[in-house]
């Protein structure tokens, strides 16, 4: 009973939260709003004792992919008058765009409502159950290939993308910081021996 | 709870407390466990201003605070009590409701992150099993105080202070998190308490020695993220006057302060709990103080216990101010470099060492056994 009122209620605040980040004017109000919808959505898995998923939500999307939205959208100029011109041409195709998606959602939702036997409240799982130690023992033994291609193909988009937006920019001072330590007194300053000058 | 603790009860308040529901007595413990926990952390917070204060005083050859109370110990009450009766003043042309949360959001994670960290064998707010990953999730998400606190205030200044913050937090987290991986092969859980028993049995023990470039790393990428100098571009008064917090005053930026001064005691804790063993003691597994552990008073001297860890705190916190009054402020670019092209890195590196030593049953791995 508890559990569903703490759903229900952490669900309600997730979906304004999610209806914020689509209506918001201000674009870092709606990565704000993000962040708020994501704090939510790991509080449901919370509730489900799924603690790695909700933490690494929280570490991986909040700590770091919506700082550097934050990043982007600050430095960003929005032009909000340019965006509204547009809003009246493509309205009909992205109404269109969300009924459809809409009717697939309530389809798949339906559909599975209809064949599984759905429960009213999460399994409680057994004592000294630990969702992290068990995602880690299947993670790392059934699932090992699949983990590490899934890594490898990330290292690759990581390298891909570097790679594509390093450019050789011509006149471009780079420090060589080796030699920069490497310096001593003797490269920077010549003591110059001389005599005392005899007073005019 | 001790048995000590036992005898200080009246017995009508121990009679209603076994009488009273199940629901009651867990949310009221609970409850002080929070309070106490907040409130030693921010007399830790006023108190560490001071201790700051005088190191950085002695280190220039002078005073330090000498005027409020005695030798001065009453100053941090001072700076409290001006800072509460300043005017807030909010910009006009700042997004207000930002600019007011922002401070919030900064001190909230710094002590929330204290709910998982143990203070001795048997208090702890909550002994998760994945206190260690929230640990890193609540200190990543101190920076979004920083980086709202810039954009809300709408000011160049603090946009900026706000940029290199956020660009030196990311940098610093990686280094951070892969340091805290190989806390984690090490103490072979996530649950800090079961990370400070692995390192229990005196100071060989500890993860200092096998993790040693890891704490090294751990503990400047530490500084980096509480924005201290020489990591301190995100206020660079001599740049940017202030950085993020250029347009508070008054309570919201006391509130900045407290946040600041709270990361950074939750880090030297941190570092203490992952490397020096936490509230265990160098001198436990010697056989010779063996029957001092169970002492009334000084006991904890040889078997651990919370001034252990507090001590391993002060002395983090002396190293924060040290670093303080000696080195010069790094240069942004530096910063950069050595977050990324350095620490990473080295960690990287000393996971790989960490497996071969694993492999081979060495170490904090020897007594496991594989």
């Amino acid at each position: 009973m508890l559990h569903s009122i703490v759903f229900y209620v952490f669900a309600g605040i997730m979906f304004l939260g999610a209806l914020g980040v689509v209506f918001s004017r201000n674009p870092v109000h709606a990565v704000m709003f993000l962040v708020f919808t994501f704090f939510n959505a790991a509080i449901l898995w919370l509730l489900a004792e799924a603690e790695f998923l909700a933490i690494v939500l929280v570490l991986v999307y909040v700590g770091a992919v919506m700082v550097l939205f934050l990043f982007v959208v600050m430095m960003l100029e929005v032009d909000v008058e340019a965006a509204k011109r547009g809003l009246t041409r493509y309205a009909p195709l992205g109404v269109g765009l969300a009924l459809i998606m809409a009717f697939e959602l309530i389809n798949v939702i339906w559909l599975r409502g209809q064949m599984a036997n759905v429960d009213s409240g999460f399994k409680p799982n057994p004592e000294g159950y630990s969702n992290t130690e068990a995602l880690g023992a299947v993670l790392y033994t059934e699932h090992v290939y699949a983990f590490e291609i899934a890594a490898v193909i990330l290292l690759l988009a990581i390298i891909a993308a570097i790679t594509l937006t390093m450019r050789r920019r011509p006149g471009l001072k780079v420090q060589n910081i080796a030699k920069q330590v490497a310096v001593t007194a003797k490269d920077r300053i010549r003591v110059v021996k001389m005599d005392a000058e005899k007073k005019q | 709870m001790p048995e000590f603790m036992a005898g200080l009860i009246p017995q009508f308040v121990m009679d209603w407390w076994m009488t009273a529901p199940g629901w009651f007595t867990y949310l009221a413990t609970t409850l002080f466990k929070i309070l106490l926990v907040t409130i030693v952390v921010i007399l830790c917070v006023a108190f560490s201003t001071y201790f700051e204060r005088k190191v950085i005083g002695s280190m220039q050859a002078r005073v330090g605070p000498n005027r409020v109370g005695w030798k001065g110990l009453l100053q941090p009450f001072a700076d409290v009590f001006k800072l509460l009766f300043k005017e807030v003043i909010v910009p006009s042309q700042s997004s207000r409701f930002l600019y007011v949360i922002a401070p919030l959001l900064s001190l909230t994670p710094a002590l929330a992150a204290w709910a998982v960290i143990p203070m001795n064998n048997w208090f702890v707010i909550a002994d998760i099993n994945a206190g260690l990953l929230y640990v890193l999730a609540l200190t990543s998400v101190g920076v979004y105080g920083v980086i709202l606190a810039g954009w809300a205030t709408n000011s160049k200044y603090a946009l900026l202070g706000a940029m290199r913050s956020a660009a030196q937090i990311v940098a610093y987290e990686i280094a951070m998190g892969f340091a805290l991986v190989g806390v984690l092969m090490a103490g072979g859980s996530l649950n800090i308490g079961d990370i400070v028993e692995k390192q229990a049995g005196g100071f060989s023990n500890w993860f200092l020695l096998p993790l040693f470039p890891l704490f090294v790393v751990y503990w400047i990428a530490g500084v980096a993220e509480t924005n201290r100098a020489p990591f301190d571009v995100a206020e660079g008064e001599s740049e940017i006057v202030a950085g993020f917090h250029v347009e508070y005053s008054g309570v919201a930026f006391a509130l900045f302060f407290l946040a600041e001064y709270a990361n950074m005691i939750l880090i030297s804790t941190l570092t203490a709990v992952f490397f020096l063993g936490g509230w265990a003691s160098p001198f436990e597994g010697w056989a010779i103080f063996e029957p001092y552990h169970d002492l009334p008073f000084v006991g904890w001297f040889f078997g651990g216990g919370f001034p252990w860890l507090f001590i391993k705190m002060a002395f983090f916190m002396y190293v924060f101010f040290w670093l303080r009054a000696t080195f010069p402020r790094y240069r942004y670019d530096q910063i950069m470099r050595l977050g990324w092209k350095v620490f990473i890195p080295v960690t990287i590196v000393w996971i790989a060492v960490e497996g071969a030593m694993a492999w081979f049953q060495v170490g904090p791995w020897a007594a496991t056994g594989g």
